[in-house]
């Protein structure tokens, strides 16, 4: 009985590692061309030992740096802004919460639920009139609005964790919501920033339906810089794996790293 | 969702003197700057749908009424687009969840290295959607060259043109990679969070296995289910990159979803009041959707 028992825990991890990597194994494979040479990547029966070589990124890095500073830029800035406008009211919704504050969270989660292919046609067009597209503070400003509902929530719901007696305790010594805010809430939730900017670099680096839309040479991101090799050098399967692999690793690491507080965000705040 | 605890809504502020930063001043400008860059834009969506208006024809642009949506929702072409979407989404939906809830209690045991390949099982939802769709098209579906094919011939079969000859089923098996982990991560988050005593009474009481899922291990896992649901469904409706980065809506229209749709319309062909219709028709339905599933959720997480 008790073999028995052992015997299909073998079994279940065994199943498990094999499900494990056959998921991982387009990562594994395209990693392993990213080292390759082109006449190795293209190989039929397909090639699983050789001497590494990295001329790939050498020769991906030229069109790489402008769309990575893009990227960065997108990225960081739109996480800023939307820290600038949400971290307030966040606060405001967790310490001060009113009858209609369950109304405005809810109202703000339904803006993230607002496909972009119904507002993408007139943003379009006022971008246009403002000389917006094809820059990078156009494209951060619909960064902050993707983002934003994510800061409100994840950080609402790191803020009302704070044991209220603290806010308490402070209004006893006559401390202003200012006061409140910077000297109690923001150190408080530190963690939860932490793990929501996380998240927020993460869903800006991999947008690709604004990027696409929005800019063309000037400011497009590293998704539509990969994007091109598709029709440009489709045909060169290690170097764009090698480009593949510069865009993807850093939100790998992120991800990672974060893997705790992803369930929290990703379900915004249902699941912890 | 959560709802928010409020023990302490009767504790008023401290009235002061002079400017003072209220709650609604901390609230607005967030809400002013959603308000501006969604709901603005939206009911211009809304108000271009009634018109003829392409940005190649510039000058015209004369009202047309529901004409843009007539037109939409009669066109077979279109009806195809539409079924596209909802199978696309469905499909890939019920795979993530079945996949994911079977990872998920796969990774609920001790095992060793069980920290590790859960971390590294979340890889592929990381993973950017152009990218996926580039290394999927290239690397494992091409039907010279690729992985797939590869595997195929070697073991004696003819080798197939995925994207050709199966082409939803393709972008659907890509897509269920990309989504799988998140449906295994919220789930696993769900079974963690199931007390060991209530498993331990049920086996007490004589439980077989199949018993201890149905009546234990399913009842406490609803919620997390829903949640996979909701969001999937709302984040699957809007899939774009990846059929971007893979067929193009191709070959013919097999995988033209309402995104993609919108995209050629809109960009390719600058038909602006076609667009704008087919975006108020995505608007309705991903959010006469999630309006369903918020309120099967909030339903079952009150009656718990």
């Amino acid at each position: 009985m008790k073999a028995q028992i052992r015997l299909r825990n073998a079994l279940l991890t065994l199943v498990t590692y094999l499900i494990a990597a056959a998921f991982l194994f387009p990562l594994v494979w395209m990693f392993m061309a990213a080292f390759k040479t082109e006449a190795q990547a293209f190989a039929t029966p397909p090639v699983f030992i050789f001497t590494p070589t990295l001329e790939n990124f050498e020769k991906a890095m030229g069109t790489y740096f402008p769309a990575l500073r893009n990227s960065l830029a997108a990225a960081v800035g739109s996480t800023i802004l939307a820290f600038i406008l949400g971290l307030p009211a966040a606060f405001a919704l967790a310490v001060y919460p009113t009858r209609r504050a369950q109304g405005v969270l809810t109202w703000m989660l339904s803006t993230k639920f607002m496909p972009a292919v119904g507002v993408i046609v007139p943003l379009f067009l006022i971008y246009r009139n403002l000389d917006l597209l094809d820059t990078l503070p156009g494209l951060i400003l619909m960064y902050t609005t993707m983002n934003l509902p994510l800061v409100v929530w994840m950080m609402h719901s790191y803020m009302t964790e704070i044991p209220y007696a603290i806010y308490e305790a402070a209004k006893v010594d006559g401390a202003t919501v200012a006061q409140e805010f910077f000297g109690i809430a923001l150190p408080l939730s530190t963690p939860g920033m932490a793990a929501t900017a996380l998240l927020c670099l993460i869903f800006a680096w991999n947008e690709v339906f604004f990027a696409l839309n929005l800019t063309s040479a000037n400011a497009a991101p590293l998704s539509v810089f990969i994007g091109e090799f598709k029709t440009s050098q489709g045909l060169f399967w290690a170097q764009l794996s090698a480009a593949a692999t510069l865009v993807v690793l850093p939100v790998l690491i992120f991800g990672w790293v974060a893997q705790r507080q992803l369930v929290r965000g990703l379900s915004f705040g249902a699941v912890k | 969702m959560t709802a928010a605890a409020t023990p302490h809504a009767s504790v008023a502020p401290a009235p002061k003197r002079g400017f003072r930063l209220t709650p609604a001043a901390l609230i607005w400008p967030a809400l002013l700057y959603l308000i501006l860059t969604t709901q603005v834009p939206f009911f211009m969506t809304v108000y271009y749908s009634f018109f003829r208006y392409n940005l190649a024809i510039p000058g015209a642009r004369p009202f047309i009424g529901l004409d843009n949506y007539k037109n939409l929702l009669t066109d077979p072409q279109n009806l195809t687009i539409l079924w596209n979407t909802v199978v696309l989404a469905g499909g890939t939906l019920i795979l993530t969840l079945i996949i994911g809830a079977a990872l998920a209690l796969l990774l609920n045991r001790d095992f060793p290295g069980r920290a590790l390949l859960r971390t590294l099982l979340i890889s592929s939802f990381l993973v950017m959607p152009v990218v996926t769709a580039v290394v999927w098209k290239n690397m494992l579906l091409n039907p010279a060259f690729g992985f797939f094919s590869w595997v195929l011939t070697s073991l004696g079969l003819p080798p197939v043109d995925f994207l050709a000859q199966h082409p939803m089923a393709s972008v659907i098996a890509m897509i269920t990679w990309e989504w799988t982990p998140f449906a295994m991560l919220i789930l696993l988050t769900g079974l963690q969070s199931l007390p060991d005593d209530q498993l331990e009474a049920a086996r007490l009481d004589g439980a077989s296995p199949w018993q201890e899922f149905r009546y234990v291990v399913l009842p406490h896992w609803t919620q997390a289910i829903q949640v996979v649901v909701l969001m999937e469904t709302i984040a699957l409706l809007q899939v774009y990159g990846e059929i971007y980065g893979s067929t193009s809506g191709g070959p013919g229209l097999a995988t033209t979803n309402l995104p993609y749709f919108i995209y050629q319309k809109a960009f390719a062909e600058y038909n602006i009041g076609l667009a704008s219709a087919a975006g108020v028709i995505t608007v309705v339905l991903t959010n006469v959707l999630a309006a369903y599933m918020l309120r099967l959720l909030t339903r079952t997480s009150r009656s718990e």
